[in-house]
């Protein structure tokens, strides 16, 4: 079934936000948005992949052999660098976060209701 | 070297300027006086702002592609990245440079700036909105929205001392980058259908295809923009961002930031999916009418109960991009006409409140109402901006807030959709009536000591050095300049007309694409000509401001009902509106996944079933 | 919402919102069949236009070289926002009765030599003696970027690490002279001022921004694909300043808290 890689990718996205709904740690949160991105990169590499299509680098061989989508895999390239850093900067929210109320549970953590 | 050469070169300076003076500023941190970096701060947002001056110059009777690398498009493909330069995206640009100039200028000197970080973010912010506003390639504008969104929430938990800042600014933070995720699921799908980022190109290949695939893409798409926009129900992060983000922040968050997010899917909807939703127009209007009329009136009464200033100010900023959905749901160029001088009228007005909330903080430590009651009769002067910024609010004439509600007006009278300038006038009577509300209780001193609003008090800290007794100039000087210029700019001979020309430009779909991939050089699409009349937006303005002045009046007065009888089912519904806006990011997400996937089934529905 | 609650009103929504997104997902083309024209006009014109063998470094280089520089910038602001977030904050330097930063510097210098553990004797060969082929290998990876799969972003990060390894050798002296404010930033600023020079140097030219200007050299080459292998330095540049700082802020977070914990002096 050719839809299942795709519903992969769908799959981790739910499951990823199932794990930033429930969680009850910050950093746990952090982690399960990476999931979610993770399932974006599945998706985008999943859409450019061509059966029996070999990587776009043609060192040494023929221009004009099937290869693989190259535009996602570059998309993808510097997009996982670039999430890193955000990550870091979400993280480092959560520090800051532990730093001044001592813990890193969103239920305890209210001040910003209404 | 001709004009027209010269132009195309200074294309990319928008972006290019702020990120190189970012760089360089980060580069010198340690090594630079802070009045070095305001100078540089400020002259490079001004030579932003020259530029896309000149840009907007030229592209008044044909807007320009420019091909980044020098890969123009072939037979119809395009290799590279593009920016369409037309007068509706240039003058989005001069908005949002004036905006972070009005940010810097109110930060000079006192701002607690942590050596040229603030500049960098700031500077970086600025080049991806410019970026933003400027490009014509999908995945260019998932780059930029997210360099936006880094910026952004580094910018909102500045206060590092404060831990409701951090928290505040992890909210904005996960949703919007759910938000952002999805987009890119969005872009996935359309480019798995057409095999092109450019959106030209993925209109001119979609054609009317209007398949399960397509409609999703733009579901997610339009979730994903519409959380930067904070649109119900993707909008509980805003109140929470602003409530803790430093002023100057707060001035671009509401003033642009958020409409960037309806400036997208405008974009989008237009370059894209004008085709293939050209039969379904209905669905698409009926769904986004309803989400912007809740946002709308959503916003408007959750201002109203608010004491925090910046939240209630926050809170207006969703009521009235509530309104912009609302506008855009008409799918009509007058329409978007209209959403273009709404924007740039709220974006003044906003702009030049919440820079009165900051003099306030300033001044007195305190953006709280209830504890700022009566403290600021010394100084009427200041006050002013909230009078006139509530008239603003309100739409009242002469502000662009007025051209562009009866714009949009007229438009919705012409699709018989004649309860929309009720909506419009609500949400400006309820916004306007809090904003004079405030300065009711600080700068006269009317009202009770309590009040029956039993919103928690969250403590602000000042965010700026001393002396604390004097209102400095540049911070009284941005915030009158900016309600003049929404006053003043209405004036300009033939605005109507030039919005009008943007919008439609920006809606010929076709042009749009034989521009960007033919190379063509057609010019721009201009409105048919007619006058409107104004008076019936006169009236409706005249009603929403009379009634935001009794309402506020009634809200100080001792009328106001506090016998439990009365109290008691506004108490409950308030309460139960408070609950939801939680604080708590799990809700949140929760609301957001509600949101995507039933604007998903309930457009599947309309367009599948129904045939609308 | 108290959590019972937010677990059932979820769980409802996300069925909901995977079965849109199945809905939509099932009209994509079957996988393994890539139909789209962009990529395949690249894999043809690529090696011949740009003379650069690996056609993703070309692509994120040249033909959408102003994604990167978006990308590049998004990397810049995230660390510079973690530095800003993650700032020593008045009451952590005020541990030490209001003395200068050189003074905490001092007493975290001497609180470690006296009880952190020091690394073991293998750890401490181990690291050392990878970080000159991991610098080496680093700069392999940059600079053959336009050849086989590599590029400024992987080798940035490959270049990040060598301070880290410093630090897991126990060796804080060493890892807090490398890793000093002033250089990490000067090189993260350099490489973004780097790209946009590379693209402005285009407009003089007569060119487009980010017009590839330089001689493009024999494809299979290191020096080929013209401004190609700029760019990939001034992001390898970018990418390892950054690193190197987000790695810096976070473990002085972890020595702040240890000095705190350690009885705060």
């Amino acid at each position: 079934m050719s839809l299942f890689p795709y519903l992969v990718a769908a799959w981790l996205f739910c499951i990823g936000l199932y794990g930033v709904v429930t969680s009850r740690n910050f950093i746990h949160l952090v982690m399960c948005l990476a999931v979610v991105q993770s399932s974006t990169y599945v998706l985008l590499l999943t859409i450019g992949y061509r059966i029996g299509g070999m990587p776009p680098v043609f060192a040494g061989v023929p221009v004009g052999t099937p290869a693989v989508d190259p535009v996602v895999q570059a998309l993808m390239l510097t997009d996982i660098v670039v999430e890193a850093t955000v990550v870091a900067l979400l993280l480092s929210l959560a520090v800051q976060v532990h730093k001044g109320t001592g813990t890193l549970n969103p239920d305890h953590l209210r001040e910003l209701q209404g | 070297m001709s004009l027209s050469s010269i132009v195309a070169h200074i294309t990319a300076l928008p972006v290019a300027t702020p990120l190189g003076t970012a760089a360089v500023l980060a580069a010198l941190n340690k090594f630079l006086p802070r009045r070095m970096a305001d100078t540089l701060a400020i002259l490079a947002t001004l030579v932003t702002l020259f530029t896309e001056t000149l840009l907007l110059y030229s592209v008044r009777s044909q807007p320009f592609v420019y091909w980044y690398g020098g890969w123009a498009p072939r037979s119809g493909a395009a290799l590279g990245i593009c920016f369409v330069i037309d007068p509706l995206s240039c003058a989005l640009a001069m908005l949002i440079s004036v905006l972070v100039l009005v940010a810097f200028v109110f930060s000079l000197r006192y701002f607690d700036s942590i050596g040229t970080m603030f500049h960098v973010l700031v500077l970086g912010f600025l080049a991806a909105m410019s970026g933003f506003a400027f490009t014509g390639d999908l995945f260019n504008l998932f780059v930029f929205f997210e360099l936006m969104s880094a910026s952004a929430f580094a910018l909102c938990g500045y206060k590092n001392e404060e831990t409701t800042a951090q928290q505040g600014a992890l909210n904005f933070a996960i949703t919007n980058t759910i938000g952002a995720f999805l987009v890119l699921c969005g872009i996935a799908m359309l480019y798995s259908r057409t095999g092109a980022l450019n959106m030209a190109q993925i209109g001119r290949a979609l054609g009317q295809q209007s398949d399960a695939t397509v409609i999703t893409a733009f579901v997610f798409l339009l979730v994903g923009f519409y959380v930067k926009a904070a649109i119900f129900p993707f909008h509980f992060w805003l109140a929470d961002a602003h409530a803790v983000a430093p002023t100057p922040v707060c001035i671009l968050f509401s003033g642009i930031m958020v409409q960037l997010g309806v400036y997208a899917v405008a974009r989008v909807y237009w370059a894209i999916m004008a085709g293939p939703f050209a039969a379904h127009r209905g669905a698409l209007m009926s769904l986004l009418l309803v989400i912007g009329t809740i946002t709308s009136l959503l916003g408007a009464i959750m201002c109203f109960g608010q004491r925090h200033l910046k939240r209630l100010l926050a809170f207006s900023t969703i009521s009235h991009t509530g309104l912009l959905v609302i506008g855009f749901a008409l799918l009509d160029p007058h329409a978007l006409s209209g959403v273009a001088l709404y924007v740039a009228g709220h974006g003044l007005v906003k702009a030049s409140l919440f820079i009165g909330a900051g003099i306030l903080l300033h001044r007195y430590g305190s953006v709280d109402e209830l504890e700022l009651r009566g403290r600021a009769q010394r100084h009427h002067f200041s006050g002013i901006v909230f009078l006139l910024g509530a008239l603003g609010l309100a739409g009242v004439p002469p502000n662009l807030t007025f051209l562009g509600e009866h714009a949009i007006d007229h438009a919705a009278t012409l699709v018989h959709q004649d309860w929309i300038p009720v909506i419009f006038a609500f949400s400006g009577a309820i916004t306007s009536a809090a904003v004079l509300r405030v300065y009711g209780r600080v700068y006269l001193g009317w009202g009770d000591r309590e009040s029956l609003r039993t919103g928690k008090q969250i403590p602000e800290e000042r965010e700026t050095a001393g002396p604390h007794h004097r209102i400095p100039a540049v911070m009284i000087l941005p915030a009158f300049l900016m309600v003049i210029a929404a006053l003043g700019l209405t004036l300009t001979p033939k605005l109507r007309r030039a919005a009008e020309t943007g919008a439609f430009t920006m809606a010929d779909t076709a042009a749009y694409q034989s521009r960007v991939l033919d190379g063509a050089h057609l010019p721009n699409t201009f409105a048919p000509p007619g006058q409107t009349a104004l008076t019936p937006t006169l009236i409706s303005t005249s009603c929403a401001i009379v009634f935001g002045l009794l309402l506020a009046a009634w809200s100080l007065s001792p009328l106001w009902p506090k016998q439990d009888v009365i109290v008691r089912p506004f108490k409950l519904v308030m309460g139960g509106l408070r609950s939801l806006h939680s604080g708590h990011v799990g809700d949140y997400v929760a609301f957001l996944t509600l949101g995507a996937a039933a604007i998903g089934i309930v457009l599947g529905l309309l367009i599948r079933r129904f045939g609308m | 919402m108290n959590p019972r609650f937010r677990r059932y009103f979820f769980l409802i929504s996300v069925v909901a919102f995977f079965g849109v997104f199945a809905w939509g997902l099932h009209d994509l083309p079957p996988f393994g069949h890539y139909r789209g024209p962009y990529g395949d006009i690249l894999n043809h014109v690529a090696v011949y236009e740009r003379h650069a063998t690996d056609v993703v470094t070309a692509v994120n280089f040249d033909y959408r070289g102003f994604d990167t520089l978006g990308e590049e910038s998004i990397l810049f602001m995230s660390v510079i926002g973690t530095s800003l977030l993650l700032r020593p904050q008045k009451k952590e330097t005020d541990n030490n009765d209001g003395k200068a930063d050189n003074s905490l510097q001092r007493d975290l210098d001497e609180s470690e030599r006296r009880r952190a553990p020091a690394a073991s004797d293998a750890a401490r060969v181990l690291t050392l003696a990878l970080v000159g082929p991991l610098i080496v290998f680093g700069w392999y990876i940059v600079t053959h970027g336009q050849l086989t799969p590599g590029g400024g972003f992987q080798g940035g990060v490959i270049l990040a690490t060598p301070p880290l390894l410093v630090y897991l050798a126990g060796d804080l002296k060493t890892f807090k002279r490398i890793t000093r404010q002033e250089w990490v930033e000067a090189i993260e600023g350099a490489g973004i001022f780097g790209f946009v020079l590379v693209g402005l140097l285009g407009l003089f030219v007569g060119g487009a921004f980010l017009q590839n200007l330089l001689p493009l050299g024999q494809t299979g080459s290191v020096i080929s694909a013209g401004t190609v292998a700029l760019l990939n330095i001034a992001t390898g540049l970018a990418v390892s300043g950054g690193f190197v700082q987000l790695i810096y802020v976070f473990l002085e977070q972890t020595l702040e808290v240890k000095l705190r914990v350690q009885g705060g002096k």
